[in-house]
């Protein structure tokens, strides 16, 4: 694609018998948010493994910034920042000594990464704990830590594997108004997450199941691909409404949801007053009930059941 | 290959060594420990053998013999058995190693045909040790015998020459006391430092993989040679540390004569050390968990070095296949090196070959060491 900065074409990558990553192929343009998101297993961590330089491709061919990464890990290396899953910083080193660490590998000019640091922890309202190891840090402040390392030579491209993981909502809140700011400066950015709140956010996303790239597009455009509707059912008992309901015809699948269910049905107008009548001939009572347009994981249900059924 | 990313992580490095005071103190006080325990531990004299003696007749003549026995600094008698079946028992039961029986007719005999014997029982299991206690005792008698050869002489009022024909007059060159702690002490001190320098860095590289940091790193453009390096220096100024702590403990504790120059000890010590490191890094690269990398640095240099590298078992005396094997212990040169400064006061130019040998295994395993290293999680 013309001025990707990252373009990865038929990505595979097996271990023993399984295929990890499957013939993945996609490009991420200049200050976009490109976002993998599947199940555990899809291959996410795998295929950040390999854009990163640090697991090499069995098949197909990435590039950064024009570098093959195949053929050139070290110098792609140079333009790429990667944030692994497990926080990768030295716990007993302090929040200064990390960065200062990172700063040297990359050779980044001290007057530069000193003025970079010092803006990148006002921010985040890390200053105070500069002399602190990171080892005692919260978890939202180690990754915001790991990000600041992962920017202090300001790389073209980011990788962020499941960055947000085990982060309370505020601090989330934070490290997404980062990377908003990033993607002003032309950072590409590529992240994994497993929470599809935060999918939403994203430029693009890139649904992966069993290694291989189940669709690929903006959250709007995958919501428009979803074939039928979405009813939401509130509801103190769900899953006697999955029970009552996944039966009926029309009626493509059930997810739970905190309030009740999200029922998956192929045309809202139609189903509605059978759903209505099914749940009060069970005796459900329902507090509401209605068409909603549907939630990235409602999607991501429905594109997987399509996938399944076409199979 | 930069210098600042090579300074990164030697400093990095340092730091965490500092901030881990519970490791940094078993760092220099394992070798402090392993120097006393090899030091008094490994000695090849033998001294106060456990002696039983037996004596059947009790003249004035066989106590005299006995005497003799029990004066000499080589035995201590334990048992004085009063029958053959407590020379029995005292030998079976390990309480000594050595029996003298002397007939109830010795001085009878002796007094008689001018000649006679007595009996010794020695304790076979440990056979090197039984050799010398038999040779012990064959001398003790030799002299006693020598004694009364002279004394009847005199009394006859003879003048026949009573000096040997020949005889050899020994002189001992570099250790004059014969001392074996004197030659056995320097060689613990390669022993102690290529088990201490390899466990330093058998856990560098391997703790990077169980704290889940080496992910961070390798995506990062710092090459295997920097990573090496960087690693390698902070535990460089330690293991000098513990080189100063045995090298010191040699002389000032266990008074091992040092004839050598100061400088020509730490050039080859700081040698040494670079090959026991380069070994300890090289086996953590290989094996990315801390106890795995831990052990095998063990039984990688402690295992040759004891018996393979010269310090107590003379490498001369070992059958050729297992001769060749020692040029691969490091040690070997090492501990040559090391009896050679402390007893004879070589320089650098009497030992350009070991060190030549020593610079050769040096920057064979370094660059092993560095090329072992993958930047990858594959």
């Amino acid at each position: 694609m013309a001025g990707a900065i990252v373009e990865a074409t038929g990505l595979s990558k097996r271990f023993g018998a399984v295929m990890a990553v499957d013939g993945l192929s996609f490009a991420v343009q200049p200050g976009e948010i490109f976002g993998l998101v599947g199940p555990d297993g899809a291959g996410k961590t795998t295929t950040m493994r390999m854009l990163a330089g640090v697991m090499r491709s069995d098949d197909g061919s990435i590039t950064v910034d024009g570098i093959d990464v195949r053929a050139h890990p070290e110098q792609a290396k140079r333009h790429v920042s990667y944030m692994p899953q497990r926080f990768g910083l030295y716990e007993d080193l302090t929040v200064e000594e990390n960065i200062r660490f990172y700063a040297d590998l990359f050779e980044v000019p001290r007057r530069l990464w000193e003025e970079r640091a010092a803006a990148m922890l006002t921010a985040s309202n890390m200053t105070p704990f500069r002399k602190r190891l990171a080892g005692q840090l919260s978890g939202g402040m180690k990754q915001k830590l790991g990000l600041t390392c992962s920017l202090v030579h300001t790389p073209r491209v980011l990788l962020l594997d499941e960055p947000t993981t085990g982060v309370d909502p505020l601090s989330r809140r934070e490290f997404w108004q980062i990377l908003y700011s990033l993607r002003g400066e032309g950072v590409a950015m590529v992240i994994s997450t497993a929470y599809l709140d935060e999918a939403e956010r994203c430029d693009r996303l890139a649904l992966l199941h069993d290694g291989r790239m189940v669709h690929c597009d903006t959250p709007a455009g995958l919501k428009a691909k979803m074939p039928g509707a979405m009813i939401e059912v509130a509801a103190a008992e769900p899953r006697r409404v999955r029970d009552a309901v996944q039966k009926l015809p029309g009626v493509a699948g059930v997810l739970l949801i905190g309030i009740g269910a999200h029922i998956h049905v192929d045309d809202a107008g139609r189903r509605l007053p059978e759903i209505a009548a099914a749940l009060s001939a069970a005796g459900i009572a329902t507090t509401e009930i209605g068409e909603v347009a549907p939630s990235i994981e409602d999607l991501f249900v429905a594109l997987l059941e399509n996938e399944r059924n076409a199979a | 290959m930069k210098l600042r990313r090579v300074k990164a992580i030697a400093v990095k490095e340092a730091l965490q060594i500092v901030r881990d005071p519970r490791s940094l103190m078993i760092a220099l006080l394992v070798p402090l420990m392993q120097m006393f325990v090899f030091g008094y531990g490994v000695s090849l004299d033998i001294r106060y053998i456990p002696l039983c003696v037996l004596d059947h007749e009790g003249s004035q003549q066989s106590r005299d013999l006995l005497q003799r026995f029990s004066a000499s600094s080589y035995f201590a008698v334990r048992t004085v058995a009063a029958a053959e079946r407590d020379v029995a028992r005292a030998i079976d039961d390990g309480i000594c190693e050595l029996a003298v029986v002397i007939p109830s007719d010795f001085s009878q005999r002796l007094a008689d045909a001018g000649g006679t014997t007595i009996q010794a029982l020695v304790d076979g299991t440990d056979s090197n040790t039984a050799g010398i206690a038999a040779g012990y005792a064959r001398t003790v008698v030799a002299v006693y015998s020598s004694d009364i050869q002279l004394e009847t002489l005199q009394r006859r009022g003879g003048t026949m020459q009573t000096q040997t024909p020949v005889g050899v007059e020994a002189r001992v060159w570099f250790n004059e006391e014969l001392e074996s702690r004197n030659f056995i002490v320097p060689g613990i001190v390669a022993l102690v430092m290529a088990i201490v320098g390899a466990q330093l860095t058998s856990l560098t590289i391997a703790r990077e993989w169980e704290r889940g940091t080496m992910e961070l790193l390798v995506s990062t453009p710092v090459q295997p040679m920097e990573l090496m390096l960087g690693k390698l220096l902070p535990y460089f100024v330690v293991g000098m540390v513990d080189a100063g702590i045995c090298l010191g403990l040699a002389v000032f504790w266990f008074d091992v004569p040092f004839h050598g120059t100061l400088a020509t000890l730490l050039f080859t010590s700081s040698l040494f050390l670079t090959v026991v490191l380069c070994i300890g890094y090289l086996v953590s690269v290989a094996i990315r968990s801390q106890v795995g990398a831990s052990q095998v640095a063990l039984l990688l240099t402690m295992l040759p070095t004891t018996l393979l590298s010269g310090f107590a078992f003379p490498i001369d005396q070992m059958p050729a296949a297992v001769q060749g094997a020692t040029f691969l212990v490091s040690a070997r040169y090492y501990v040559l090196i090391l009896k050679s400064v402390f007893l004879k006061g070589a320089g650098v130019q009497e030992l350009a070959v070991p060190i030549l040998c020593l610079t050769a295994y040096a920057i064979v395993i370094v660059v092993l060491a560095a090329r072992a290293f993958r930047k990858t999680l594959d």
